[in-house]
């Protein structure tokens, strides 16, 4: 007897699949927890590239599916704003503090570049050693030939290290960020069932004191290059500390951005490269071919499904008008998967050429200022992976985070093998 | 066909004879040359093609206009003399131009 989670799967699926073109909704959840998302968006790709949904859980809204046009709209931020969200949905708490991926010019472009030398090329070449020495302590801890859950072991801690390194968190707590992390993605706003958003709040209220009192520390030592201390010191945002809700919404960005994302492209390489064991073997015959891999990675899970927009003017795109004040949606899960810019792009090629020429960072003005982070995170992590063991094993299919914007694992569940 | 001369961060000098109509990105693309990566294919929308143009080319080269600014406000080490390659066009007036690529591209 198939489940429910199958029963939920086949009906929205089959509704967006067979049902009429203009009904449907690729923002529901399910299709994601149960990675049959691809599948809609080809077909939106293929029939209404350019989908205007009338109705839906959270309003009328604009799919863009294709590349070029996710680039169009992603780089002209003059026209489609970022204020006062970046998600499909709006919280039904209303509980929504600014963070500067969710504002326009000039302010967003002050406070990222205060933001930004904790992540900068020049300074993460400072952090690879530590970051290595950590990979390795991780690997070296793992249980050899039984089953245990990849994403907790592996992927939620090295990311949860890094993140502690770039806002130089006490290390002992370290903890508490992917757990603020996973509160703040949370949301019924990005199609989270039953999400309770009192909880929701009390903990992000939490995450506030604790940070707060961080940037009280920091901004009474001399300046140095974690988040809270360039953000403490820079004339821009020194004041953030006087607006809580400001540094709060700040603080969710620089949390979710630094932690689930590159989590789930850690754990995905795991997967991905069982369901290509042609190339997981190109790998091991060629162990230089991991930065290009780790792009690949990035492409193929596309971490952030999404990114949303409101047009402020009225708009033709794709032989249709979106009208000012319309809601656009950016799937960049589809714009990975655009034939027409990338060949045979549902195959995982770990030596694709030009394999940077993906949308999962964005483009334009909000392009992922961590991108440098997550690939050196990345390919440090294969690097290690390469020398120690022989094969690593996924030994059933994966438990899926069920919204719309994370695309991830709960549970990834392998067997390492040791080198012979 | 002009020459465009790329130097990398170690002073290492790759002459390209580049087309007419091409960009400094592309022409960098093409022949393999290391130190741009180019990730948007030059929509002027990433800033991982940055260079820095050599003086005697600044006025032939021209300015950035406010989309090309805005991406270089958040790229690395920018300098006066920076520019995303993606948005130079090459001419006969470019012969000889010389562009220096940063450390890293963010």
């Amino acid at each position: 007897m198939p489940d429910t989670a199958q029963l939920i799967e086949n009906d929205v699926l089959a509704r967006n699949l067979e049902g009429p073109i203009d009904k449907v909704d690729p923002s529901e959840a399910a299709l994601f927890e149960h990675n049959v998302h691809h599948e809609v968006f080809r077909r939106l790709r293929r029939e209404d590239p350019v989908h205007f949904l009338p109705d839906s859980a959270f309003g009328p809204y604009w799919s863009i599916t294709k590349f070029q046009d996710i680039v169009t709209v992603d780089s002209n931020h003059k026209v489609f704003s970022s204020q006062p969200s970046i998600v499909i949905g709006d919280p039904t708490d209303n509980f929504q503090p600014p963070m500067f991926i969710a504002m326009d010019q000039p302010k967003h472009d002050v406070q990222r570049r205060a933001a930004q030398p904790a992540v900068a090329p020049t300074q993460l070449s400072e952090l690879e050693a530590l970051i290595r020495e950590r990979v390795c302590t991780i690997l070296d801890s793992l249980p050899v030939g039984e089953e245990f859950n990849w994403v907790e072991k592996v992927s939620v801690e090295l990311t949860t290290q890094m993140l502690a390194t770039l806002f130089d968190f006490p290390f002992e707590d370290r903890h508490k960020l992917p757990f603020w992390s996973d509160v703040a993605t949370t949301s019924d706003a990005v199609g989270v069932v039953g999400a309770d958003m009192e909880w929701r709040m009390k903990h992000l209220t939490e995450c506030l004191e604790y940070f707060s009192r961080l940037w009280v520390e920091r901004a009474n030592q001399p300046q140095k290059f974690d988040f809270i201390s360039l953000l403490a010191h820079s004339e821009d945002t020194k004041h953030m500390i006087d607006e809580p809700m400001e540094l709060l919404g700040n603080l969710m960005l620089l949390i979710v951005g630094g932690n689930d994302t590159t989590r789930n492209s850690i754990s995905g390489g795991v997967y991905f490269l069982n369901k290509f064991p042609g190339e997981y073997e190109k790998l091991k015959a060629n162990p230089e071919l991991i930065p290009n891999m780790v792009s690949e990675i990035i492409r193929y899970q596309t971490p952030l499904a999404h990114m949303r927009r409101i047009a402020l003017e009225d708009f033709e795109l794709g032989g249709k008008t979106i009208k000012k004040g319309d809601k656009v949606v950016m799937w960049y899960a589809s714009g990975n998967r655009d034939e027409e810019v990338i060949e045979n792009a549902d195959e995982f090629r770990i030596d694709r050429e030009r394999a940077r020429h993906h949308v999962s960072f964005g483009f334009g003005i909000h392009r992922c200022m961590g991108n440098r982070v997550a690939e050196m995170q990345l390919r440090i992590l294969w690097e290690e992976i390469l020398k120690r063991f022989d094969h690593l094993e996924v030994v059933s299919e994966p438990e899926r985070v069920q919204s719309n914007f994370v695309t991830g694992y709960v549970n990834l569940p392998v067997v390492l093998h040791a080198k012979a | 066909m002009p020459t465009i001369t790329y130097i990398d961060h170690d002073g290492t000098e790759r002459p390209i004879e580049a087309k007419n109509g091409e960009t400094v990105m592309e022409t960098a693309i093409k022949n393999s040359v290391p130190g741009i990566d180019a990730d948007c294919g030059g929509a002027c929308a990433c800033a991982t093609c940055h260079v820095y143009v050599d003086e005697a080319f600044m006025d032939k080269v021209g300015q950035p206009e406010d989309m090309e600014q805005s991406m270089l406000d958040f790229a690395e080490n920018v300098q006066a003399n920076s520019r995303l390659s993606c948005q130079i066009q090459i001419s006969d007036d470019l012969d000889g131009l010389r562009v220096t690529t940063p450390e890293s591209q963010h």
